[in-house]
């Protein structure tokens, strides 16, 4: 459902992406790994329209995105998360479910003025929405609070969930596991099977936790300073000699 | 740490001198096309030594005095109580707005006219700062030129009525819809732009709206500006003494009692008070509606909010009409009250006057907008000595807001959103 | 020929005020470019400058004092040190406070102190104009008699003279003294100066200072040249020196001057061509222009916006 084919990305003089392809099906978890610098967020941020690509294509369900403006792109079904979660800090948890549904509910200002019994029902239909997700990642008990005020763990299910209400078809996750604790990893872990297998949402992360990465994949793209070094399974790219030279020559 | 206290806390002493002496010291008097130099009052003197003593002691004790700031218990006595419930507290603040409007309507019929036409300014303030509110509260977007849109409302109803006769009623929506345009046109170019440049480009523009409106003097009359506005009419009743208007009545005649200058002024009241509380009630309604959490959501985080479908043109917009159009609003009604127009009304000091109030209320707040609308339109006129000290105050307090409790006086509080158990 | 002489004019007296824009910009470019903040109260400490220089001037002359250079040299040095002295209080009491808090923060206290120092002024000295007086008189002539002629003034000559020392000593300044470097390290990257050891709140009070000195200096030229001072007068021009700092790219020292003087040339041509009434109108009118298709301005380099 998702093509990028030798996307470049130049700023000013530095190349910071070079010719990297790679693609993502439906009902499938894609990873990209790579050391720091690779380009990896980069990548993300052509992809969903915060860079404009210098080079290269972006076919999503078949239609040329590359170069479109951001928030036409999560409109379109790519929703992402970031590298430090960017939450409405002084907007409440649900609140912040809400602003992420505004496309589902009515636009129409005077009706919402007015309260109309069609505006109401929307407006309720979002608010189960949020209500189950907040469910699914444990965070009911915290609905009211300021999202600016939950511990980090919680923020990050609470990223992912205002991804998850949105409804999207591909869902981009910039390091989700950064500063979570094991037992916080391992429930991501299950989060983001299920979101594959329940709600049939694809996903592509950049994650620096291998055993994540190896656990929950069904592909890997590695990237090295800008390029692409190799793409296989998880069984590939462990016996990968050109993926074992890089990391170990890092290390 | 000591000797570095003490020599700290004589720069400053100096610097106080330094800043405040030669300024307060040394009164410059005109004479003719000569300027003389005239010593201060000995109290003034006195003064200035007196505050170089206190900043000098200050920053010698600062640690412990801001250490024994810090243990004093709260000033607010309702700081440690436990919030109320949330439903009880709605019913309380609903119970006291409708006690507030009951009361405001009354209260113009034993009141002074004086005190009435005050009244009307300030429901006139409330509407300017409720609209700024969404605008720089809510979006985060900092408009110093709001004034232009008060001066589009007041304006159009006076060249209407001018040149085409149009009365208060037709006016009050062609105003507040002229402004709304004018924002909307004014807002698609500079709404790209990052925050403090925003505030800057909008400063210019409210500045060479002003400039335009003094200059045009064919239309507008420039600096003499437009007089004999009417005012608004009861189901084409006027409240003259004589009837303007061929085809009107005139309400004292109608009703059978003296004519009294006060019912117009009443009546002025009451429609700027309908007009106020239609401004709170459709604000408040939007503050909760999906673009008002998308006011925020901007304001709170773009890029998330980008991310998340939601166009920062169309939403900033939005919010930039909606303000100017409840600026064009109180423009029509300032201008029936007043009767007459000039650019003088619209400079930028007004523009501060009422971000002023926003931020003293409280950014985002609707009830601390309106009491800090009541409070700086209101205290001025009580205490007239003061009253050449309003800027002065009106700008340390501003100062004083940002530094200490950037949220205002009364903060915006969050509405509670029950939800659904999910089984 | 009647023309031209017109024209170079009016060229002279747009390359004069725009000469002390760029002196005022100077203030907001550095500040800008080492805390990402707009001064908002940078015109009032100009205005104060000019206060301060014309209680000096004054009080010489009412001592008896009638020896130029000297009346210029102390009132000079009394603008400066009185409107360093504002700058580095202003900095202290409202923006360090709120630095680093969210952008509309620092803004609206800036906002807010510009008020105060405007009131502050109007109400110990009155809100009336106050003549300044042109101690320095007289200039050359170009051009036949009984037509148009072109002149420059001595008073012109001043402050070309001193803006262009002003500008010396400060890209001096910057490039060689320790104090300019660790400025120049702390408008790279506060934190890191940090880091290193660099004591960041001298480097941004000494930030402070410097602009408003040069806005005293300003403030004086002003004066004289303008003659007459009135506590709104600092607003306005803090304006015009904003759009010339913008227009030249904001925190870049010699886009200031460029920019001051490009603004200053615009204005006299509205003034000279169209009608005095429509410069303010064309120097906003350029501000907007410049924000909307180059924000970067002429001189400043593009911002890459971190995710």
């Amino acid at each position: 459902m998702l093509e990028v084919q030798n996307l470049s990305m130049r700023f000013g003089g530095l190349l910071a992406v070079d010719q990297v392809s790679l693609d993502v099906q439906e009902h499938e978890i894609v990873a990209i790994i790579g050391p720091n610098g690779a380009g990896k967020t980069t990548v993300f941020n052509c992809m969903s329209g915060f860079y404009k690509p210098t080079g290269g294509k972006i076919l999503f369900e078949g239609r040329e995105i590359q170069g479109k403006p951001d928030y036409k792109i999560s409109r379109l079904g790519l929703v992402r998360t970031f590298q430090h979660v960017r939450l409405f800090g002084r907007m409440t948890v649900v609140e912040n479910l809400l602003v992420a549904q505004h496309r589902h509910l009515n636009t129409n200002l005077l009706a919402g003025i007015l309260k109309t019994p069609n505006y109401r029902e929307k407006e309720q239909k979002s608010l189960d929405r949020a209500a189950y997700w907040l469910d699914r990642v444990g965070l009911t008990e915290l609905a009211n609070r300021e999202a600016g005020n939950l511990a980090y763990g919680q923020q990050r299910r609470l990223e992912i969930a205002r991804c998850m209400v949105t409804e999207p078809k591909l869902l981009m996750l910039d390091e989700p596991a950064a500063g979570l604790n094991p037992a916080e990893t391992k429930d991501l872990n299950q989060l983001i099977i299920s979101l594959k297998e329940d709600y049939n949402v694809s996903v592509v992360l950049i994650e620096h936790d291998m055993s994540l990465v190896m656990d929950i994949s069904d592909r890997i793209n590695v990237i090295n300073q800008g390029r692409p070094l190799a793409s296989g399974t998880p069984d590939e790219i462990r016996r990968n000699d050109d993926v074992i030279k890089a990391y170990l020559g890092e290390a | 740490m000591a000797s570095h206290n003490l020599k700290h806390a004589l720069f400053c002493a100096i610097v106080t001198l330094i800043i405040s002496y030669p300024i307060l010291g040394f009164n410059l008097e005109s004479q003719g096309i000569d300027v003389t130099l005239e010593g201060a009052e000995t109290s003034t003197v006195l003064g200035v030594l007196l505050a170089a003593v206190i900043v000098f002691l200050f920053q010698l004790f600062r640690d412990n005095v801001m250490g024994s700031l810090r243990q004093l218990p709260a000033v607010n006595p309702l700081a440690n109580r436990k919030p109320m419930e949330q439903s009880k507290r709605l019913k309380l603040e609903s119970t006291l707005l409708t006690l507030m409007v009951i009361g405001a309507l009354i209260w113009p019929f034993i009141a002074s006219r004086g005190a009435v036409d005050l009244a009307t300014l300030v429901l006139i303030y409330i509407m300017l700062a409720l609209g700024l509110n969404v605008v720089v509260g809510l979006a985060g977007l900092l408009d110093l030129g709001y004034v232009a849109f008060y001066a589009v409302g007041a304006y159009t109803f006076a060249l209407l009525s001018q040149y085409y006769g149009v009365s208060f009623w037709f006016a009050l929506p062609i105003g507040a819809l002229l402004a709304a345009l004018f924002g909307l046109v004014l807002g698609f170019p500079v709404l790209r732009l990052r925050g403090d440049y925003l505030a800057i480009v909008t400063l210019g523009f409210g500045e060479i709206i002003r400039i335009l409106l003094n200059n045009m003097t064919s239309l507008t009359g420039g600096p003499n500006g437009i007089g004999g506005i009417p005012d608004p009419t009861l189901f084409g009743m006027e409240f003259g003494r004589r009837v303007k208007e061929e085809g009107n009545t005139s309400f004292h005649e109608t009703f059978g009692i003296a004519y009294s200058g006060e019912h117009k002024v009443i009546f002025l009241y009451l429609i700027a008070l309908v007009l106020a509380v239609i401004t709170a009630i459709a604000i408040r309604r939007l503050m909760r509606m999906p673009v008002g959490r998308a006011w925020e959501a901007l304001r709170e985080d773009e890029i998330a909010a980008k991310s998340l479908g939601l166009s920062r043109t169309a939403v900033k917009l939005s919010a930039f009409t909606i303000g100017a159009f409840f600026a064009g609003f109180a423009g029509t009604v300032f201008a029936s009250k007043q009767g007459f127009i000039s650019p003088e009304s619209f400079v930028f000091l007004e523009s501060a006057i009422i971000l002023a109030i926003v931020v003293l209320g409280g950014m985002g707040s609707q009830m601390g907008v309106i009491l800090a609308a009541i409070a700086v339109t209101i205290l001025p006129e009580l205490a007239r000595e003061f009253s050449e000290y309003r800027m002065l105050i009106f700008g340390a307090a501003m100062v004083l807001m940002m530094v200490w409790r950037p949220q205002g006086l009364m903060p915006m509080r969050r509405i509670h959103i029950e939800l659904k158990r999910q089984e | 020929m009647q023309d031209l002489l017109y024209f170079v004019q009016q060229l002279i007296n747009g390359l004069t005020i725009g000469s002390t824009y760029a002196l005022i910009a100077i203030g907001y470019t550095m500040v800008y470019g080492i805390i990402g903040m707009i001064n908002f109260a940078h015109g009032e400490i100009y205005m104060i400058g000019a206060y301060t220089a014309l209680i000096a001037i004054t009080g010489l002359t009412a001592l008896g004092i009638v020896w130029l250079p000297l009346i210029l040299v102390v009132a000079l040095l009394c603008a400066m040190i009185v409107s360093s002295s504002m700058g580095w209080a202003v900095e202290r009491v409202a923006y360090r406070p709120v630095r680093g808090k969210h952008r509309l923060i620092p803004l609206i206290s800036a906002i807010g102190m510009s008020i105060f120092l405007q009131n502050y002024v109007h109400l110990a000295q009155g809100s009336r104009n106050i003549g300044f007086p042109a101690l320095i008189e007289g200039g050359f002539r170009f051009g036949a008699e009984d037509s148009f002629q072109t002149s420059i003034t001595y008073m012109q000559i001043t402050i070309f003279a001193t803006t262009l020392v002003c500008m010396t000593i400060l890209s001096l300044f910057i490039s060689r003294s320790r104090i300019g470097r660790a400025c120049r390290a702390v408008s790279q990257d506060l934190g890191m100066a940090n880091l290193l050891g660099i004591d960041t709140n001298r480097i941004i009070s000494a930030t402070f200072v410097i602009g408003a000195a040069l806005a005293a200096v300003a403030g004086l030229l002003l004066g004289m040249y303008y003659g007459s001072i009135d506590p709104l007068f600092g607003f306005i021009a803090g304006l015009k020196a904003f759009t010339a700092a913008v227009l030249g790219g904001i925190g870049s020292i010699p886009g200031a001057m460029l920019g001051g003087l490009i603004l200053g040339v615009a204005e006299s041509m509205t003034s000279g061509y169209l009608s005095g009434e429509y410069k303010d109108v064309v120097s906003f009118g350029l501000l907007i222009l410049i924000l909307l298709f180059k924000p970067t301005g002429l001189l400043g380099k593009p911002e890459v916006e971190k995710i």
